[in-house]
């Protein structure tokens, strides 16, 4: 791939993607100004150059999409599953046949390099809207039958049958993370849709633009009104959609006050919530990984690398590499070695590995961490600094892939630094490594590098969170269940049961007795 | 008294300017993925504070909580709350300035661990004199 040029800036002469100067709301089909006619600026984390104008949408405009759900909502959930099915197909055909459009939209709007969303955020995005599709055409309701088979004679238990169909919730609101923004409203959507829901997204502040673009792809494919997409800042457009009465579900992934918040709202209105709110997944690399042979070992060493995946913006990052204290030093001078070849140059081009931070408070977080690390005492394995980019990229917000040495009641174990740092520690045996993987508040995502098949059952099973990766590390397809076990959250996202946290269950309880009870 | 949250002057001016819009506030460190480990401002009228949130003082006269799970990973450090650039922060009532709330942190020298083992933090549903402060009484 060295011989592959990169893509031009976004905007710039001859570049593939020419983002618009200014978008609007996307409700009931159509393209709507805010009603207060503000706007704000959206800044490219790669450059820290303004990409375009977003609505600072409030609660105004919130009412106007929840207008246009709920006249659009009847009508879709009364659609076949054959029908929303096919649509979600044609959906997951335009989003593939504009890949690199998207992903030049992602790595614009978000910092990550371009070939992450070419690889990962579009084709997954792709993936769930198929799986979707399927799950809502394989989806069946149930039939019991309570007492009996006869009608005709006896009580009314006899011949008495239960008929449970999943019916959809009507209008939902769903608030999206900045970390993967087109994949994240994916997962959120693509069951909603499925299920017969009409949606209503609030895109995060920090990343509005990509999903216009998805928008602007797949506006016709859809009835009006069944998505609508409001921008603008969380408290003034979020806040009111999360506690509106005209909601039956809100679909959250953010951090754990924000959560605490929309229970809140949930239970004025006694709706349901899902919430994915993030993790500090543990990375567990025992003794024999190193008698794996050199394929095998080079896996592992990669395992740790995915700590950078996204630069660390992954609600699942393993942010906690533990690893045998036999193998530390062996280990990590493999880890050293890879990461002093990573490639942390243009975001645009396909051979960058790492790109930029999210935003500019995003930054200035990870860099107040590192400063609590060091004075908590870790020790710095490798980077701990700003990363300076040259040109073009020089104000955008960039960050040394980073290792420190420390344990795991440092804050830097404790808490999600949302960058691509790794906290380091070792452990001497089974039961120690299960006792730090389970020390945090958190239970989303782990690691488990081993050969030993009963290792890996153990740990998999003793390690209390919702997804552990066995010698994997950092995949997301669509029919693995994901979600949080602890202060995580609550739901499953990316398999068909997502489908039931969108959807309620009508029982229709039929009597064939044709004879009176005799109560009365 | 050694303080468990302190405010830079940057920080003061905001509350100040967000108090004369929204009234009383109160503040809540988050934790989690996005904008987690981002202390969080709210009116005071509308956030329910958990009962056994610990309270760790006041910035710019306005109460300061955590969670008391995770109090215990973060207790041998100072907070000082910050201004920053940035948007985002979720709820969080300075969002639309351009401004955010950052949390810093100073970690404890031994001594003043020592004498805050001495004079430990109250939960909310202890607190009395907090007008306008909602939170479950047990």
């Amino acid at each position: 791939m060295d011989d592959v040029k990169p893509f031009i800036y976004p905007g710039d002469d001859g570049s593939k993607l020419k983002p618009g100067s200014r978008y609007e709301n996307f409700i009931g089909g159509d393209w709507t100004k805010p009603k207060t006619g503000n706007y704000f600026e959206n800044i490219s984390p790669t450059s820290g150059k303004v990409i375009c104008e977003i609505p600072r949408s409030n609660a105004d405009d919130v009412n106007l999409a929840l207008d246009a759900a709920h006249k659009a909502a009847p009508g879709w959930g009364k659609t076949g599953p054959a029908e929303r099915s096919n649509i979600l197909l044609k959906i997951a055909d335009v989003i593939e046949q504009n890949a690199e459009k998207l992903s030049l939209a992602e790595t614009l709007d978000n910092g990550k390099p371009i070939r992450e969303p070419m690889a990962a955020d579009i084709p997954l995005t792709v993936d769930h809207f198929r799986y979707f599709a399927g799950a809502i055409r394989a989806q069946e309701g149930t039939i019991g039958n309570i007492d009996g088979m006869q009608s005709g004679g006896g009580n009314s238990a006899q011949g008495m049958m239960a008929y449970h169909y999943p019916e959809p919730l009507g209008v939902v609101g769903q608030i999206i993370p900045w970390n993967f923004p087109i994949l994240m409203a994916a997962w959120k959507l693509a069951p909603a849709l499925a299920a017969g829901n009409a949606v209503v997204l609030k895109p995060a502040e920090q990343t509005p633009y990509s999903i216009c673009v998805l928008m602007e792809l797949i506006a016709d494919l859809l009835p009006p009104g069944v998505v609508n997409v409001v921008q603008g800042y969380g408290v003034e457009a979020g806040k009111p959609l999360a506690s509106s009465n005209r909601v039956k579900k809100i679909g959250f992934t953010g951090e754990t006050t924000t959560g605490r918040l929309i229970l809140q709202y949930a239970s004025e209105n006694l709706i349901p919530v899902t919430l994915e709110l993030g993790g500090k997944s543990p990375n567990i690399f025992f003794k024999d990984i190193m008698n794996g042979g050199d394929e095998y070992l080079s896996r592992c060493v990669e395992g740790f690398l995915h700590a950078y995946f996204n630069q660390g913006e992954v609600c699942t990052c393993p942010s906690r590499a533990v690893v045998h204290e036999d193998i530390y030093e062996p280990f990590m001078e493999m880890v050293k070695k890879r990461v002093s070849v990573l490639n942390c140059g243009d975001p645009f081009d396909l051979n960058t590995q790492v790109g930029a931070q999210a935003s500019s408070e995003q930054f200035d977080k990870i860099m107040s961490y590192l400063d609590v690390g060091k004075q908590e005492g870790a020790s710095v394995i490798f980077g701990g600094e700003k990363r300076q980019m040259d040109g073009a990229y020089s104000n955008g917000y960039y960050v040394e892939p980073t290792a420190f040495k420390g344990d795991n009641s440092m804050r830097i174990f404790q808490e999600e630094i949302f960058g691509p740092v790794v906290s380091v520690t070792t452990f001497k045996d089974e039961a120690e490594a299960i006792s730090i993987a389970n020390d945090t508040l958190y239970g989303l995502g782990a690691g488990v590098w081993s050969k030993d098949a009963n290792i890996c059952y153990r740990m998999g099973r003793a390690i209390e969170a919702g997804r552990v990766w066995v010698n994997c590390y950092h995949s997301y397809p669509a029919h693995a269940a994901f979600g949080g076990y602890k202060n995580s959250g609550i739901g499953r996202e990316t398999h068909k049961m997502m489908l039931n946290h969108y959807q309620q269950t009508k029982n229709v309880l039929v009597s064939y007795a044709e004879v009176p009870d005799g109560f009365f | 008294m050694i303080k468990r949250v302190l405010s830079t002057k940057k920080t003061d001016d905001l509350i100040n300017e967000l108090s004369k819009i929204h009234g009383l506030l109160v503040f809540h460190q988050s934790g989690g993925c996005c904008d987690g480990s981002s202390p969080m401002c709210f009116p005071r009228s509308e956030f329910r504070v958990g009962s056994r949130d610990i309270y760790l003082g006041n910035i710019g006269s306005q109460p300061f909580f955590m969670s008391e799970d995770q109090f215990e990973y973060w207790k041998h450090t100072q907070l000082i709350i910050d201004v920053v650039d940035g948007k985002g922060g979720m709820f969080s009532l300075e969002g639309p300035t351009g401004k955010r709330f950052l949390t810093r942190s100073r970690v404890y020298e031994e001594n003043e661990i020592n004498e805050l083992l001495k004079n430990p933090p109250q939960i909310a549903s202890n607190l009395s004199n907090i007008e306008g402060l909602k939170t479950t009484v047990n």
